[in-house]
């Protein structure tokens, strides 16, 4: 054996290729691809009329997927040729999914930019005829605001503490009919949420429309969000930190309150605003249960109110110039009110997260 | 005050699994006693039915006998909080509350408890006594705000003896407290082990022969007869005996290595 190491140590194979330095395909050879592909594809567009800016686009990268893919299998062989095709897929994938976001922003923002003023965020739509301009959102920002609140103050404690029962305290036949029923929630389309409150709160009881009866609707639906979410915070944070807890002489509900809420807190902030964004957008429940107003009603426990999805709804509805300008400027303004809840959420998570700088 | 401890015919459960089966031993009072055995063979368990942690484990229940100087832990109307308030654990993999600085770590039992809050001054001396005696006070004292996370895995370890004494428990649980530490943070603890002895009753499980030959008065020697029985208690005597001249074949072939 060791006269076999001696021999094969003597006699080092001459380099015929440089095994820890592969050819290469060069940068420029990529880069070059691409604008030859990006030009084909202009040109082919151009040459067959072809009317879709999004078939050029479609013809240039599937051009240069497969070029960039037969260049690197010829000179840099298959596993690199493989590694290649996979990260241009995935940027594939990836553009796929923002260009339509992008463009949804792009189209809200450049078509709403010009209606929003201090006169539309500060005044209601009443007196105001469809085919008029001027008018404005404050109607339906106060409604969104207080029945999104209502909403929250309804459903935060129920969820919240479903959650903190599902991960800390139930087990057995409890636990699973809880979790398969906040599941079943979780898919009520909120058409139906509405619907069953109509049923029971307005028609049953007697209650009139107003900003309170579609809070409850938006309960219904926010309530198994924040279940779900806060269950799997809570299921993150270690065992090791409880029984740490437990083993000082802590009681289970100090150790809940003080040990593991502070733990999970960031993720759980994300997950209630993130449920609040999913409802402040909901229409449905809203045009069953609020009715819809065009004049300013601050109190949401009677009459009815209006909020920025149904107004955006009344607006496209009304089928005018103005009223289009008023839709879109309303979207924006729907989209900024999540953006500062998601932004408020992130900030707040970041905060309130363990931190470990040194 | 150290307290005794007498374990008679105790038996824990996970569910239906018996993890270890009729154990009756002593622990006597300001003396370290270890635990050694191989893995699986119930020494963690063992542990944590000695202060009522054993429970907190989904199905986890046990029969016979913990007498804490002469008051049964499993007798009726015991409150598992009082006692885990009288006796403390270490675990294996330092866990100090991520949310929480160096300072409020130490000061978690007392505050956490619940009942009359401590006044400031009071606290700051109960924090500043028990970093010192786990010797980790001068590495600390600058940063008693920044995050308790920060430390370093040696550190961490000695933060959480700090928040387990701070309590002022009669007897200290250590289940494996240095095989997550490098060499130095390990005799860091023994020393400090070695100190803490004078007034705590110390019950250490460790891996680790020669730590149980440094730092132990008594040593006990678990093992289980296959994989899937529960373990058992084999011999437990006083650490020179057990080291030099054991009673039990087993624990000789064992310590020597000549185990299976």
């Amino acid at each position: 054996m060791s006269g076999q190491a001696v021999a094969t140590a003597a006699a080092p194979p001459p380099v015929a290729r440089p095994v820890l330095r592969p050819t290469r395909v060069p940068r420029w050879a990529l880069g070059a691809v691409l604008v030859g592909s990006l030009c084909f594809g202009i040109g082919v567009g151009l040459v067959a009329e072809l009317s879709s800016r999004v078939q050029w686009g479609l013809i240039a990268g599937v051009l240069f997927v497969s070029t960039t893919f037969a260049l690197t299998y010829a000179i840099e062989g298959r596993r690199l040729a493989v590694d290649r095709l996979a990260a241009l897929l995935v940027w594939a994938c990836f553009a796929i999914a923002v260009l339509p976001l992008a463009a949804l922003v792009w189209e809200t923002v450049s078509r709403g930019v010009a209606g929003i003023s201090w006169h539309f965020l500060t005044h209601s739509m009443n007196g105001v005829l469809s085919w008029q301009s001027g008018g404005g959102v404050y109607h339906a920002l106060l409604g969104t605001v207080q029945q999104v609140l209502i909403a929250s103050v309804l459903a935060l404690p129920i969820g919240l503490l479903t959650a903190i029962y599902l991960v800390e305290y139930g087990r057995g036949r409890l636990a699973r009919a809880i979790t398969f029923f906040v599941d079943v929630m979780t898919g009520i389309p909120s058409i139906v949420a509405g619907l069953f409150v109509l049923s029971l709160w307005i028609m049953t009881l007697g209650f009139g429309y107003s900003g309170l009866a579609g809070a409850m609707a938006l309960a219904v639906l926010m309530m198994p969000i924040v279940v779900r979410s806060t269950e799997e915070m809570l299921k993150l944070v270690p065992e090791e930190l409880r029984e740490a807890s437990l083993a000082l002489g802590v009681p289970k509900w100090r150790t809940i309150l003080k040990v593991v809420l502070p733990t999970a807190i960031g993720g759980i902030t994300t997950g209630v605003m993130l449920a609040l964004a999913r409802i402040a957008g909901e229409t449905a429940p809203i045009i069953l249960l609020v009715f819809g107003n065009a004049m300013i009603n601050a109190n949401p426990f009677e009459g009815a109110q209006s909020s920025l999805p149904l107004y955006v709804y009344e607006q496209w509805g009304a089928g005018t110039a103005s009223s289009y300008d008023r839709a879109w400027a309303a979207a924006l303004v729907l989209i900024a009110f999540v953006m500062v809840l998601n932004l408020a959420a992130r900030a707040v998570a970041r905060w309130k997260a363990p931190r470990t700088d040194r | 005050m150290a307290k005794r401890i007498d374990v008679s015919g105790l038996t824990a459960y996970y569910g239906a699994h018996k993890a270890i089966e009729d154990i009756t031993l002593h622990v006597e009072p300001q003396a370290v006693t270890a635990f050694i055995g191989p893995s699986g063979c119930g020494k963690s368990t063992f542990l944590r039915t000695l202060n009522r942690m054993h429970e907190v484990t989904p199905g986890g229940r046990v029969e016979g006998k913990v007498l804490l100087d002469n008051e049964d832990l499993y007798g009726p109307g015991v409150d598992p909080v009082a006692v885990r308030r009288t006796i403390g654990m270490v675990f294996q993999r330092p866990n100090p509350f991520p949310t929480m600085s160096v300072y409020e770590n130490v000061a978690s039992g007392l505050r956490l408890y619940g009942g009359r809050r401590m006044r400031k001054s009071e606290l700051d001396a109960v924090v500043e006594k028990n970093l010192r005696d786990a010797n980790l006070w001068n590495e600390v004292k600058d940063r008693l705000h920044k995050p308790g996370s920060g430390l370093s895995g040696g550190q961490q370890q000695r933060l959480c003896i700090a928040r387990a004494t701070a309590v002022s428990p009669d007897v200290l649980l250590m289940d494996e407290p240095c095989s997550a530490l490098d060499p130095i943070s390990t005799l860091a603890i023994e020393d400090l082990i070695s100190k803490l002895k004078a007034s705590y009753t110390i019950v250490i499980v460790t891996h680790n022969m020669q730590q149980a030959a440094r730092v132990s008065d008594r040593t006990a020697f678990f093992n289980l007869a296959e994989v899937g029985d529960p373990g058992r208690l084999i011999e437990v005597d006083a650490t020179a005996k057990i080291f030099s001249n054991p009673s039990v074949s087993a624990t000789e072939d064992y310590i020597s290595g000549r185990f299976g």
